[in-house]
């Protein structure tokens, strides 16, 4: 088979995973090799659907002994399928890694003969990848769950970040979808993998030369829509992952119709829940970033986030108590709980206010957008002049406003650089 | 404060404008206008023709991290690269309130004077950002090549990243919008004016990895996902010019 047609076939049955970033090692280019690796991640291009490439993703066969319902690559589709020899990997990384069109290789696979057998092929890949063609660029590689530890070990020598797929939110779904595969084997190398990662962070405090194992961490991602789990169930589950496994990110996947299975959604009709990924991602975001926790953002009361504002505008409207927040008194903390400042409009404000008391005008100067946050500030002691504040009429504006966004069938994708805060 | 207003001639280069600055300065003229050596503006104030002397220019360098700390030093350097209109008049403006004000002043971010500088270096930097991961390059007889159409001009930001990236290949990159390109073989590189760059056509193994690309690009995307506004908000159509993907014509080729 052609090069182009694998690089096809290979792609696309790849395409479905959510992972996307290059980031969180830095590493400077070592004499005789290409490449290096920018801590903050980089972009190289985005695909029509708004979703960024940074990293050749591909499987290294669609070959597959199981037959997950989900999945486009499942035993029982009929699909061409192929696989990469480790020799064409390799050249078609180099050939798009030198021409810049991408950060590096995310290698996923689905499962050859075994999961020995899989790992065993991968790791032949990125052998000759980082030994035979000095690659330094970044390496995302899948760990597939079942694997010889010792082998998901030397995966992880290779790589930069490690993940393994929990798939689905629940064991309940995960034993319905694919008979074949157990919560316990997902878990089993992800917590190999966070012990892996503390030992060699600490050997690497000691020796500078010591073997490093998955620096950039590892992530792992689940496919949303496809089962009837909450959202409440899928951030609780989340933030267990940050907390128990110490994953660097979880992504979410929405569920694109693949199958005829009596066991998913009906294919006519089917939307994938874009908002709701959205909304997730946002939440996801308020964990990492802004000390959410998952119990404040969603209750019993309300399981799911409310489709027409972000989940931070949700959490403010339902904690009035906690406003009006005062711009130059405020600490980080609070100031981050604001609808509309993020990170950035936060640390802004600190510093500015070192040289002297900050109006509604300044905070404009500063970039900070008012069109959210005017209505949960106040600057010293004065809200806005003119504005007119009931809890229905902040609810109704803030709808208001996220509505053109919510018109378009998809909403914005979410990334690092439009967070709305 | 009675300093008398002028307009420079200088030959547009950081250092003749740091000479700009110290002659302002000595002579306690203020600055109302800026002229580079291709601006043929009318200026209505006396005109004065300065010239680049490297012993002036390192002077006011120097002072500018005693007299601004390092961030407003970089505000200053960055600045100059910027294509904020008048930016001359803008640094210029800033550099007077800095000397006054001393390092504290890049906290003012309410003062007009640094949030417009500021402004310009976020769009720069941002630029910069965008451009280390849209930057396509072709293999011609083992030398990479690359070209770009920035607004700012991003060169000296870019160096780092890209020598150190193919810190053992040869490259060149061009920017076509300020006409200027940066060579690079193992371990020396120059940023040097070029008025024209062209190129011959693609070998046949950089036509076929255009190909896979292309292709790669193709299929990654989900069609159930298609939406071709959020591309555009991460990768404003003003890039896509110089990128492989978007550059169909040899596509219908034969192989
Ligand atoms: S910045 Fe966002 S979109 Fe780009 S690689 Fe990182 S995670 Fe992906
Ligand atoms: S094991 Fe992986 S590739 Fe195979 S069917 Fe399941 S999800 Fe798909």
């Amino acid at each position: 088979m052609e090069l182009l047609d694998k690089l096809t076939i290979l792609a696309d049955a790849a395409k479905y995973d959510a992972a996307c970033t290059s980031s969180g090692v830095d590493r400077g280019a070592r004499p005789g090799g290409l490449g290096s690796a920018m801590a903050a991640g980089c972009c190289h291009s985005f695909s029509a659907d708004g979703r960024c490439i940074s990293l050749l993703k591909v499987l290294m066969t669609n070959r597959c002994i199981y037959d997950c319902q989900y999945c486009v690559n499942r035993r029982s589709n009929d699909l061409p399928r192929t696989a990469f020899t480790p020799w064409e990997l390799a050249e078609l990384t180099m050939g798009f890694y030198r021409r810049n069109y991408i950060e590096g290789l995310f290698l996923s696979s689905a499962v050859w003969g075994s999961p020995d057998r899989t790992t065993e092929a991968m790791i032949q890949a990125l052998r000759l990848l980082r030994q035979e063609y000095s690659f330094h660029g970044y390496i995302h590689a899948k760990a597939i769950p079942g694997a010889d530890p010792a082998l998901t070990r030397q995966l992880g020598l290779l790589a930069d970040r490690l993940s393994v797929n929990i798939e689905l939110p629940s064991e309940d779904s995960l034993a319905r979808l694919c008979p074949d595969k157990k919560k316990r084997a997902i878990l089993a190398p992800m917590a190999q993998i966070r012990d892996g990662i503390q030992v060699s962070r600490g050997e690497l405090v000691k020796y500078k030369h010591a073997p490093r194992f998955a620096p950039a961490g590892q992530s792992t991602q689940m496919i949303i829509g496809a089962t009837p789990e909450s959202d409440k169930h899928i951030l609780t589950l989340t933030q267990a992952l940050y907390d128990k496994y110490k994953l660097k990110r979880v992504f979410y996947s929405a569920y694109v119709p693949v199958s005829d299975s009596a066991l998913l959604p009906a294919r006519r009709d089917f939307k994938p829940p874009l908002l709701r990924e959205h909304r997730l991602y946002q939440a996801d975001w308020l964990l990492r970033f802004y000390h959410f926790r998952a119990e404040e953002l969603l209750d019993e009361a309300n399981p799911n986030f409310n489709p027409l504002v972000d989940p931070k505008c949700s959490w403010a409207l339902g904690h009035m108590e906690f406003f009006p927040v005062e711009v130059n008194r405020a600490d980080y903390e609070a100031l981050l709980r604001v609808p509309g400042i993020g990170v950035v409009s936060a640390r802004r404000i600190l510093t500015a206010r070192r040289c002297g008391p900050l109006t509604f005008e300044g905070l404009k100067k500063l970039g900070v957008v008012l069109k959210r946050a005017q209505y949960f500030l106040t600057c010293s002691g004065k809200m806005l002049e003119g504005l007119r504040v009931s809890p229905d009429g902040v609810l109704r504006h803030l709808v208001a406003q996220e509505r053109p966004m919510l018109a378009q069938s998809v909403p914005e994708q979410l990334s690092l650089f439009e967070q709305t805060g | 404060m009675g300093w008398s207003q002028v307009s420079y001639h200088y030959d547009g280069s950081f250092a003749g404008f740091l000479c700009c600055v110290f002659e302002a300065y000595l002579h306690k003229e203020a600055p109302a206008c800026f002229l580079g050596p291709e601006d043929g503006r009318l200026s209505l104030w006396p005109e004065r023709q300065i010239s680049t002397d490297e012993a002036h220019a390192k002077r006011v360098y120097r002072s500018l991290d005693r007299s601004l700390g390092a961030q407003g030093r970089r505000l200053v350097v960055y600045g100059f690269l910027t294509c904020l209109p008048e930016r001359e008049m803008a640094l210029w403006a800033f550099l007077r309130l800095g000397y006054e004000r001393g390092p504290g002043v890049v906290r003012d971010l309410t003062d007009d004077r640094v949030s417009t500088l500021n402004k310009a270096v976020q769009h720069l930097t941002g630029e910069a950002h965008l451009l280390k991961g849209f930057v396509r390059f072709s293999e011609q007889e083992g030398l990479l090549i690359g070209e770009i159409e920035p607004k700012n001009r991003v060169l000296p930001l870019l160096r780092p990243h890209f020598c150190t990236r193919y810190s053992g290949e040869s490259f060149v990159l061009y920017d076509r919008t300020h006409g200027e390109a940066l060579f690079y073989r193992p371990h020396r590189w120059a940023i040097v004016p070029l008025a024209e760059f062209r190129l011959n056509g693609p070998a046949q193994e950089e036509q076929e990895y255009r190909r896979l690309w292309r292709r790669f690009y193709d299929t990654i995307s989900i069609a159930e996902r298609y939406n071709p506004k959020c591309r555009m908000t991460h990768m404003p159509k003003r890039y896509w010019g110089t990128m492989t993907e978007f550059q169909r014509e040899q596509e219908g080729l034969p192989p």
